[in-house]
């Protein structure tokens, strides 16, 4: 406990966990979206995607920089999702099987560069690795200006866009009907999930960054039917395991943050998925009895004709 | 025997289950189903470790394989209960994954288990990697888990070559001939997760998935055929491990990384150049109706 209140109290560490909280708020917002769109594992696919531009960038700088590196892995990862849809567009090859085919090829050649990199023996390299599972403790102030901005922009858009978002995310077909630039909107949704990763990859790291997008989200849709509360609410289970995983990543050394901000996230959606009213398993168990009760109570079928 | 033998025996026999098994799961479009299980692994092969203090190969094989079913089996839990199938990927392999993680990390003093080992595999150590019986060095312990999984897969696909095939292209005409499906979706899973776990230590967890993938989506851009299909893919998944292997040797680089990477490569070039299904081939074809119309 008393580390828990110098952990709150030292002022580096207070930086970081909002951070944490602001990476985990931007991505339940524009994760609902994208789950409410099916394109839940985009966000994998861009997060590993992400590894060969940031590799790419330290070796054309030859210094770990923020910026370069969200250059780096902003170009990665929107030739990433041009690779998937050419894939799916211009042969017989299924959506999940292109996402997979380049996920791993962008990852493979990330991994390839990333120990051509070790091995070089470039002192300024060390630490590149920490992008694989994240070390949120490694974030510096920039970093956070960084992903302040971010996150105002992406809550910004998605206040501005909110009634366009939604009809796109529900209703593709009506919005085209409409005359809506519905090929824009979802560019630009799909642009600010790649920001978001690229801002989150410092803390989460690749392999993990998904999650972020898609459990609270699918939390959150539990607990109600209405978009803006979903969103806020995911945002909420966002920021929680964010600040969750940064608290404990720094409590316990050797422990990487992304794993245990992911554990936390999964735990919201164990609890909503058991306790949530009317589509928790339990409400829902619950109602299951109650039905049959009451059909009982009137006597089944046979007594009513 | 020279070590060179040895990595490319093990890449060889990891690219060649790995692409028999990939072929169906492209063919049932489950390729991320195979992505989870990859990373699902994970802490079966901690746990394993732990429990059995060790690196005891059948500890791990069963530890993992049981841990890549019950990832399928949530899965699917999470999907019968409405939620989005890719969504319900996501949370459950990111979830297990985490948890292999930080179980990794928490027993870093364990130099037999580091991360990067488990992630990224350690190939160009096979042939230190032992397998003694009796006090008789049987060659590398890699070899012999690969070889066994390999044995496996090709006794199970060779026994129900028909059941797997019917269920690949037609599940629902399976049912109705009376073969049950759920057991064979099962066992695919099972050799999967098998397999995941006995390549993770040649190419680490993250990249089996390329080698599922990869070889498999080829072979299915060059033929119409299941039988064709399970050859191309074997071929291209042990050419690009021998290639890649000498590719890694080059640039002084992660070997796993550069076997996915020259897979990836194979890949491109078939989508654009393969005879009925690439991009190029399309075109011409395109062009030579459109003349012909004109003409006409």
């Amino acid at each position: 406990m008393d580390m828990l209140v110098y952990i709150v109290n030292d002022p580096n560490i207070r930086w970081i966990i909002l951070g944490c909280m602001l990476l985990g708020l931007s991505s339940g917002v524009i994760g609902s979206f994208m789950v409410l769109q099916q394109k839940s594992l985009i966000g994998d696919a861009l997060a590993h995607a992400a590894l060969p531009g940031i590799c790419i960038a330290f070796m054309l700088l030859g210094v770990k920089s923020t910026a370069g590196f969200l250059i780096g892995a902003l170009i990665a990862g929107m030739l990433a999702t041009v690779g998937i849809r050419w894939i799916t567009e211009h042969s017989r090859i299924k959506q999940d099987a292109a996402m997979g085919i380049v996920l791993s090829f962008f990852f493979g050649i990330g991994v390839l560069l990333l120990t051509r990199i070790q091995h070089s023996g470039n002192g300024g390299q060390s630490g590149l690795d920490k992008f694989l599972f994240g070390q949120a403790a490694s974030m510096m102030r920039q970093d956070l200006y960084l992903l302040t901005g971010i996150s105002i922009v992406l809550i910004a858009v998605c206040i501005l866009l909110f009634k366009q978002f939604k009809l796109v995310s529900f209703d593709r077909g009506f919005a085209k009907g409409l005359g809506w630039p519905v090929v824009w909107l979802e560019q630009i949704i799909l642009l600010l999930t790649v920001f978001v990763v690229v801002a989150g990859i410092q803390a989460v790291g690749v392999v993990l960054m998904s999650a972020l997008l898609i459990t609270p989200a699918v939390a959150a849709r539990y607990w109600t039917d209405r978009l803006h509360i979903m969103i806020i609410l995911a945002g909420i289970f966002g920021a929680v395991s964010g600040a969750a995983g940064t608290v404990s990543s720094s409590m316990v050394s050797q422990l990487p943050t992304g794993p245990v901000t992911v554990l936390a996230a999964t735990l919201i959606f164990a609890i909503s998925a058991l306790f949530a009213p009317r589509r928790g398993w339990l409400a829902r168990l619950w109602q299951h009895r109650r039905n049959r009760l009451e059909w009982n109570n009137k006597g089944g079928v046979s007594h009513e004709q | 025997m020279s070590s060179d033998f040895w990595i490319m025996l093990t890449a060889a026999l990891m690219s060649a289950s790995c692409g028999l098994l990939g072929c169906f799961l492209i063919l049932r479009k489950m390729a991320l189903i195979g992505d989870a299980i990859s990373h699902a692994v994970l802490p079966g092969i901690a746990i394993a470790f732990l429990l059995s203090g060790g690196r005891d190969s059948m500890a791990m094989m069963i530890g993992a394989t049981a841990l890549g079913l019950i990832a399928v089996f949530l899965i699917q839990w999470l999907q019968s209960s409405g939620i989005q199938s890719d969504a319900s990927i996501g949370i459950i392999f990111t979830a297990l994954f985490a948890v292999g993680v930080i179980l990794v990390s928490l027993n870093a003093r364990n130099i037999d288990l580091d991360l990067d080992c488990v992630l990224f595999g350690e190939i160009a150590y096979v042939q230190w990697d032992t397998w003694m019986m009796n006090g008789i060095d049987m060659g590398p312990r890699s070899v012999w888990m690969l070889g066994f999984a390999l044995l496996v897969i090709l006794t199970l696909l060779g026994l129900f070559y028909k059941q797997f095939k019917i269920t690949a292209f037609d599940p629902a005409m399976a049912a109705a001939c009376g073969i049950p499906v759920m057991l064979f979706h099962y066992l695919l899973m099972g050799m999967v997760s098998m397999t995941s776990v006995a390549s993770f230590e040649s190419v680490g967890a993250i990249l089996v998935v390329g080698m599922l993938v990869i070889p498999a989506a080829t072979a299915y851009l060059l033929t119409d055929r299941l039988g064709r299909m399970l050859i191309y893919s074997v071929i291209v998944g042990v050419v690009s491990s021998i290639v890649g292997y000498y590719t890694a040797y080059i640039l002084n680089a992660s070997i796993g990384g550069s076997i996915v990477t020259i897979a990836g490569i194979f890949f491109i070039i078939t989508f654009l150049l393969s005879p009925r299904h690439g991009i190029l081939f399309r075109k011409l074809q395109q062009k030579r109706i459109a003349s012909s119309m004109t003409s006409n």
